[in-house]
């Protein structure tokens, strides 16, 4: 099993001090190349659950697995470099940085790696997303569709064992949508990546032949609101 | 790419932020290169002149420091005059009976040998006349042992040279006792050749001449002095211009005795008829004694009641440790200030961007970047900015150098070229420079490690 979470807890605390649960998930497990999307409501967690399978995020306990290897516990440097070495993350909002062209954002990724940085592979990339010819553009001379097939390049710089999507394509048109999903799905198989995306849209999961819903796997999420006595 | 195309292209991508911070850090650096180049030049060329290859100058009494800057330095307001037979006390050896014979004249005790001689055993004593100019320049009426006996340089090993023309003679079949030899800037400024005739003017810059002029016979090589700017005159034919007799005095009251200031007859330009000595007068003497004795005579001229010795390097080392090195070392400070505030200024222009940095600095951390990645960027950045508006304002302040050669030139004869390397502090620069923009990036450096990755995302 590539990624293998049990017993997760994570919460957050309140003004008032009271910490509030936001994730308690006591198994979840995703194998080598398998594409996983997971639902849930706004605000249930599912964010934060990426940013702590990353490493962005500390749990409060429990275990994340990641071929093998415990990844709670370890040092934020160390977190970094499991991070760039394994994983890939495809944001909602892009996230590219503005001053790079498409072919250094994609550079960068390697860079921050700590690996020699493969130019071909990078140029590669972004060539299998449609983007040879504008490798050389900043974010800003790019469209949004454009944009996100650059960040899915760059998530994949590194072959990562693990692609992290969250919401890709909330900020992109109809029909852009689909055509990012295919890429993102066609290359994850042809790189043997395994997936987990999340999404609010019903085309996007239909996709999927695995559908998790966060508010199944989350006891958190199922434990009554209780008020405060006043 | 690595961490330094990073940095680099952040600061790139902000190209008007960037350029204000530079701009700003130039501008200090350039006052403190400007200010370490004057003062360099200035300290550099008194201490060098100071050197002059004499040990005392011998002058009426007065301003010590007066009668150096007027006699070495060619400033100042020229001092009182001391007799001509005061300066042949001072000859070597013979050298007053000598000379009593060249000149002709009344002198007491002709037969006895100068009363300070026995101190100037292989040195010498060099007559200054001073107080006239040529157009805007010293007029220095002296002997020709100025160019033959004294040198130049940082080690005063250089002896003086022509780049055209010779030194004047004590008095030549062609122009008689009238011949002069200028200094480079003299006869740049003048347009003056060898042949070209020059007057004194009565004692001030804008004075009526004289009516007998001098023939240039010869054009100092620069030397970086102040005799770059001097007009030299043969002082026998100087003290054949109208107004340079001395008056008698009378010998209790010290008062001139009227209808005694008048020129012996001369039948032409040429005639070998001197001003005897009685009638003449000298502004300064240079003097090299023999060994040590400069300290002894020093001392004894001092006692006296109309003369004066003074060491020209003890003058100047006191100028420059009392005014000149704090003046810049003042002035160094509050450049220095400029720089910091400069500094100041790249901190908050990286601390500023560090609010819209925050999610780029985030991304990058989600890409992999560790902490010690995103404070080494942040610091290259600083340091960027710090050594590239350093490096155009040390530019621009050796740029500016030559700028000043209008007014540092007429008082340290010194000029300032593109490079001038003045200032033993200059090395310093650029590890000031790290060091600054090292400093400035620390702030900026500790928010962007302290980015929460998660929440700027």
């Amino acid at each position: 099993m590539l990624l293998e979470i049990a017993n997760l807890k994570k919460s957050y605390p309140e003004p008032s001090g009271r910490r509030i649960p936001i994730l308690d998930i006591p198994k979840f497990e995703l194998a080598q190349g398998e594409q996983v999307v997971l639902r849930g409501e706004s605000g249930g967690g599912k964010t934060t659950l990426l940013h702590i399978i990353s490493g962005l995020v500390e749990a409060d306990g429990g275990s994340v697995r990641l071929e093998g290897v415990e990844l709670i516990g370890f040092s934020e440097s160390r977190r970094d470099r499991i991070r760039a070495a394994k994983m890939g993350y495809v944001f909602q909002t892009f996230n590219l940085l503005p001053a790079f062209t498409a072919l250094e954002n994609v550079r960068l990724a390697m860079t921050f790696a700590g690996r020699a940085v493969d130019v071909a592979r990078a140029k590669e990339l972004l060539a299998r997303v449609g983007l040879e010819n504008r490798m050389h553009y900043l974010p800003s001379q790019l469209s949004v569709g454009q944009q996100q097939r650059v960040s899915v390049a760059r998530a994949l710089a590194n072959r990562p064992k693990l692609l992290l999507a969250d919401e890709p394509t909330a900020n992109v048109d109809p029909a852009n949508q689909s055509r990012i999903i295919e890429l993102i799905q066609s290359t994850c198989r042809a790189e043997n990546v395994a997936l987990l995306l999340v999404t609010h849209s019903d085309d996007v999961a239909s996709r999927f032949t695995r559908v998790e819903q966060l508010g199944e796997l989350n006891r958190a999420a199922q434990q009554p609101v209780v008020e405060d006595a006043v | 790419m690595n961490l330094f195309a990073i940095a680099l292209r952040n600061v790139f991508y902000r190209p008007l932020a960037s350029m204000l911070t530079a701009t700003s850090m130039a501008l200090g650096v350039a006052l403190v290169v400007l200010v370490l180049t004057i003062s360099g030049v200035i300290e550099k060329s008194l201490e060098r002149t100071s050197n002059v290859g004499y040990n005392l100058i011998i002058g009426a009494k007065g301003s010590p420091l007066q009668l150096v800057f007027n006699t070495v330095f060619f400033l100042s307001k020229p001092v009182e005059n001391i007799p001509y037979s005061y300066y042949m006390e001072y000859l070597p050896g013979d050298g007053r009976q000598r000379e009593r014979e060249r000149i002709g004249g009344e002198l007491k005790d002709p037969e006895r040998s100068g009363l300070y001689s026995f101190l100037m055993k292989g040195g010498f004593a060099i007559p200054l006349c001073m107080g006239d100019y040529v157009d805007r320049f010293r007029c220095v009426a002296t002997t020709p042992d100025y160019f033959e006996l004294l040198k130049h340089g940082d080690a005063n090993d250089l002896p003086y040279t022509f780049s055209s023309g010779r030194n004047f003679q004590d008095y030549s079949e062609e122009h008689g006792f009238f011949e002069a030899v200028v200094g480079a800037e003299v006869a740049e400024s003048l347009n003056l050749k060898i042949g070209s005739e020059i007057f004194a003017s009565h004692g001030a810059e804008s004075g009526d001449t004289h009516a007998q002029g001098f023939a240039v016979v010869g054009i100092l090589n620069r030397t970086g002095s102040p005799n770059d700017r001097g007009a030299f005159v043969n002082i026998e034919g100087f003290y054949l211009l109208e107004g340079h007799v001395a008056p008698d005095r009378d010998e209790d009251s010290g008062l001139e005795k009227a209808g005694t200031a008048t020129a012996p007859e001369r039948s032409s330009k040429l005639s070998k008829v001197r001003l005897p000595i009685e009638k003449r007068e000298v502004t300064a003497i240079l003097l090299k004694p023999s060994g040590f004795a400069a300290i002894g005579l020093e001392k004894q001229v001092n006692k006296t009641k109309f003369a004066q010795a003074v060491s020209p390097i003890a003058q100047i080392e006191g100028l420059l440790g009392v005014f000149v090195r704090p003046l810049r070392w003042a002035l160094l400070a509050l450049t220095s200030l400029v720089c910091i505030v400069s500094a100041i200024s790249i901190l908050v222009s990286i601390y500023n961007s560090m609010n819209e940095r925050k999610k780029d600095i985030a991304i990058m951390r989600a890409l992999g970047a560790s902490r010690d990645h995103i404070t080494i960027i942040i610091l290259m950045e600083s340091l960027m900015l710090a050594l590239a508006g350093g490096l155009v304002g040390w530019l621009v302040g050796h740029a500016l150098g030559p700028l000043s050669n209008p007014w540092t030139m007429p008082a340290t004869g010194v000029r300032i070229d593109w490079l001038s390397f003045n200032s033993s502090l200059e090395p310093f620069i650029i590890p000031g420079l790290v060091l600054v923009g090292t400093l400035a990036g620390v702030i900026p450096a500790v928010a962007a490690y302290r980015t929460p990755v998660a929440k700027s995302l």
